[in-house]
């Protein structure tokens, strides 16, 4: 009897069985982990070393690079001009200013349970915008006037992908409800207006936006060039909101709609109170990619001469004062952005995880 | 109802608040400012123009272009007509979207296929890849590959050489350029021959699946067939190709296929950035097909290659395909990011330069986008088809 007792099997948990189990399964996971692992060894070391170990940090002048790494002196000594731009220096801590509601209005919606966030989160998209403009701009309570052609760096970076995600996010729904529409002739001009500026890429949007929009507008009147940019990018952007909306709102069954309609409920107060509140939770992940997509795509206002962040660091890594800092400049860009998008991203499968009511259509 | 609401009865009958009035009546209005809008536009532009002396129509496409394009497909000089510009540009966006297509397909189904790895290595390196490329700006990654990456190789008297036949320059890739002999033309037509038979044995070989049940390796043979045939001419008549090997003449090189570092930066960042987000999809698609499906085939005895090409891949390109399509779109009006390094592409060409000495800005601008347009057209109807060829059919 006793001899019939099995032990417990060896050695089925721990680090060891856990190597064995992930890495060297069978004979080509063994070859691939060791030759990966390899490769792997021998750059990321090399790579940690050029970005921290022999990298300079502290300096004032291109003499201060002598090591092997990265001169990160560079980005330490032009930041100022990768953050605001052509923003005059003793005008700054408005931007500053700005900066800092933004923090105050974005962060607590990452912490569960902050007092007022709600109330933070609609100032975000309603007087926060009022407040920037008239801050940055200035003009108004003595504050000295800065032309836009003077910002520039992160801070316009910030400016378009906000303006651009709270404009096309309503112009977008409006579309999609066009295009659900019953009324042919409406839903014909949104098909129309949505495919023809999916189909044609930004930059002809923006070089139309720069070049022909002065043409389009009667004698007189004429925008900015950043206003103009935001406007090419805001109705394009739309375009692909809105079929990230009218996925949402095909999902929705029938029901719904009857239901609402069965209730009395007239077709904006149907799809405010019942459709939109729905469909919108679950194209969260669409929106947010959206988002993410407008965010990168700000950087293409560079060739028609705005100095985005990226901008800025293009105009500086060609500086002959600094020598190959080619590589530090984009490394920086690429990090901000990869900041922003990543967290972006991040917190939609957060939204979408608090949101998920459990109904499975 | 009523008692909230004793006009109830009463509003009914009021004309604007019948739906079908009302729908008439938007409509109208629609249709109305969408004309008013545009015969604005157009009064305007008119306008615009004859106050600033620019000439409308097309007659401009005939005109001497009299600018240099560093790349061409097609012969072009500066004394050529800008309707020629037109066609250099928009033969070189559909070059570098072509070659964008197939690299990005072949390298985002490797790294969604590595994504699900059950090496944790490899899995964890597609996923860095994935969340480290797709958040990162496309027109960063172009200034990366050209500025910092391409424009730092060695000159050209410092190549970097590749066995004699590749060379690397900061001046671009150096490729041996087959040149066809007397007697290519047996090959060429043992390629024909080759694909005609290959055709031929799949509708043998189904008949006679569908007939006796008995499965003919179609994979293999076809395989043996394209790679033999063509090998075979190439043998019997004395190896017809020779090799156009670049060579250093002066400062530079001369002979063979050269990639411009234009061309080459663009291709790699589209290429590398879309096969970011192609992963995913191929991934998502694997993922959709539901394990019992590989049990149940396993079940009825297919191997496991039948069982990948028969039930598994096919399910999963019906999820694959629709947004698949919009990368390949994606992708092709990426490529206008070459007006920022400067490849002559269709935007760079045309409505840069074009645009620029012509100041005919609004046939120039309707002639690019009709251009993308129609493209975006034309990819979303072939894959449209396609689609429904392999969509779930129920019955």
């Amino acid at each position: 009897m006793t001899e019939s007792v099995m032990s417990p099997p060896k050695r089925t948990v721990g680090p060891v069985q856990w190597v064995r189990r992930n890495l060297f399964n069978t004979w080509y996971n063994t070859l691939l982990t060791v030759v990966i692992g390899y490769l792997l060894v021998t750059s990321v070391g090399p790579l940690l070393n050029w970005l921290f170990l022999d990298a300079n940090f502290i300096g004032d002048s291109p003499e201060a690079c002598v090591g092997e790494g990265a001169c990160w002196v560079f980005i330490n000594q032009r930041l100022n001009f990768f953050i605001y731009g052509f923003y005059p220096g003793d005008e700054q801590w408005r931007v500053n200013i700005m900066f800092a509601l933004l923090a105050i209005c974005i962060v607590p919606q990452f912490i569960e349970g902050f007092p007022a966030r709600r109330w933070l989160g609609l100032f975000a998209v309603s007087g926060l915008p009022i407040v920037g403009y008239f801050l940055i701009s200035g003009g108004w309570f003595g504050l000295e006037t800065v032309p836009t052609h003077k910002w520039g760096g992160l801070m316009l970076t910030l400016i378009l992908a906000y303006v651009g995600i709270l404009a096309s996010l309503p112009i977008g729904i409006v579309l999609a409800l066009g295009r659900r529409s019953d009324m042919p002739i409406i839903r014909g001009i949104c098909v129309v207006f949505i495919e023809v500026w999916r189909a044609v890429p930004l930059i002809t949007v923006l070089f139309m936006a720069s070049v022909m929009l002065p043409l389009f507008l009667p004698e007189g009147m004429n925008f900015e060039k950043l206003l103009r940019a935001l406007i090419g990018i805001t109705l394009w952007q739309s375009a692909y909101m809105a079929e990230v909306v009218r996925g949402g709102l095909q999902a929705i069954p029938r029901g719904q709609y009857e239901a609402a309609s069965a209730l009395g409920l007239g077709y904006w107060r149907k799809m405010g109170l019942i459709v939109l509140p729905q469909a919108l939770k679950l194209v969260i992940p669409g929106i947010v990619n959206t988002f993410i997509a407008l965010f990168k795509d700000t950087t293409l206002v560079l060739i028609i001469g705005l100095f985005d962040i990226l901008g800025t660091v293009q105009s500086t890594v060609t500086d002959p004062a600094w020598q190959n800092v080619a590589i530090e400049g984009y490394v920086f860009v690429a990090f901000c952005f990869w900041v922003f998008c990543f967290g972006m991203s991040r917190y939609s499968q957060n939204l979408e995880r608090k949101l998920d009511t459990g109904h499975r259509t | 109802m009523n008692d909230s609401n004793p006009h109830y009865e009463q509003t009914r009958r009021k004309p604007w608040n019948d739906p079908r009035v009302r729908a008439l009546i938007f409509q109208a209005v629609a249709i109305a400012a969408v004309f008013w809008s545009g015969w604005a536009l157009i009064d305007n532009t008119l306008a615009n123009m004859e106050s600033r002396g620019i000439s409308t129509g097309f007659d401009f496409l005939n005109q001497s272009a009299g600018f240099g394009i560093i790349m061409s497909l097609i012969p072009y000089d500066a004394t050529m007509s800008y309707g020629r510009t037109f066609w250099v540009g928009l033969l070189n966006t559909l070059l570098v979207s072509g070659m964008g297509i197939i690299a990005a397909t072949v390298l985002g189904f490797i790294i969604g296929v590595a994504r699900l790895s059950s090496n944790w290595l490899i899995a964890k390196i597609a996923l860095v890849y994935v969340e480290v490329i797709r958040n990162i700006p496309l027109l960063l990654q172009i200034f990366f590959w050209y500025f910092a990456v391409l424009r730092n190789l060695p000159s050209p008297r410092q190549s970097v050489d590749v066995g004699g036949l590749l060379f690397l320059n900061n001046r671009g890739l150096y490729l041996p350029d087959p040149v066809a002999e007397p007697g290519f033309g047996w090959v060429a037509a043992a390629i024909v021959i080759a694909i005609a038979a290959v055709v031929i044995i799949r509708i043998l070989a189904k008949r006679r699946q569908m007939a006796t049940g008995k499965i003919f390796p179609t994979v293999k043979v076809s395989v043996a067939v394209l790679i033999g045939l063509p090998l075979l001419a190439y043998l019997a008549a004395g190896g017809p190709i020779s090799w156009d090997i670049p060579e250093l003449k002066g400062f530079n090189f001369g002979g063979g296929i050269t990639m411009i570092p234009e061309l080459a930066a663009l291709w790699f960042a589209l290429s590398i950035y879309t096969a970011s987000f192609i992963a995913e999809i191929v991934r998502s698609g694997i993922m959709a097909v539901s394990k019992g499906q590989t049990e149940a085939a396993q079940a009825l005895g297919l191997k496991s290659g039948m069982t990948l090409r028969l039930v598994v891949i096919p399910q999963a390109m019906r999820v694959i395909i629709p947004p698949l399509t919009s990368q390949y779109l994606n992708l092709v009006k990426n490529s206008s990011l070459a007006t920022a390094i400067g490849y002559p592409d269709l935007v760079s060409v045309f409505m840069g330069t074009t645009l620029n000495q012509t100041g005919q800005a609004v046939e120039v601008v309707a002639m690019t986008m009709g251009v993308y347009l129609t493209i975006s057209l034309l990819i979303s109807l072939f894959m449209n088809i396609y689609n429904r060829a392999v969509a779930l059919k129920e019955r």
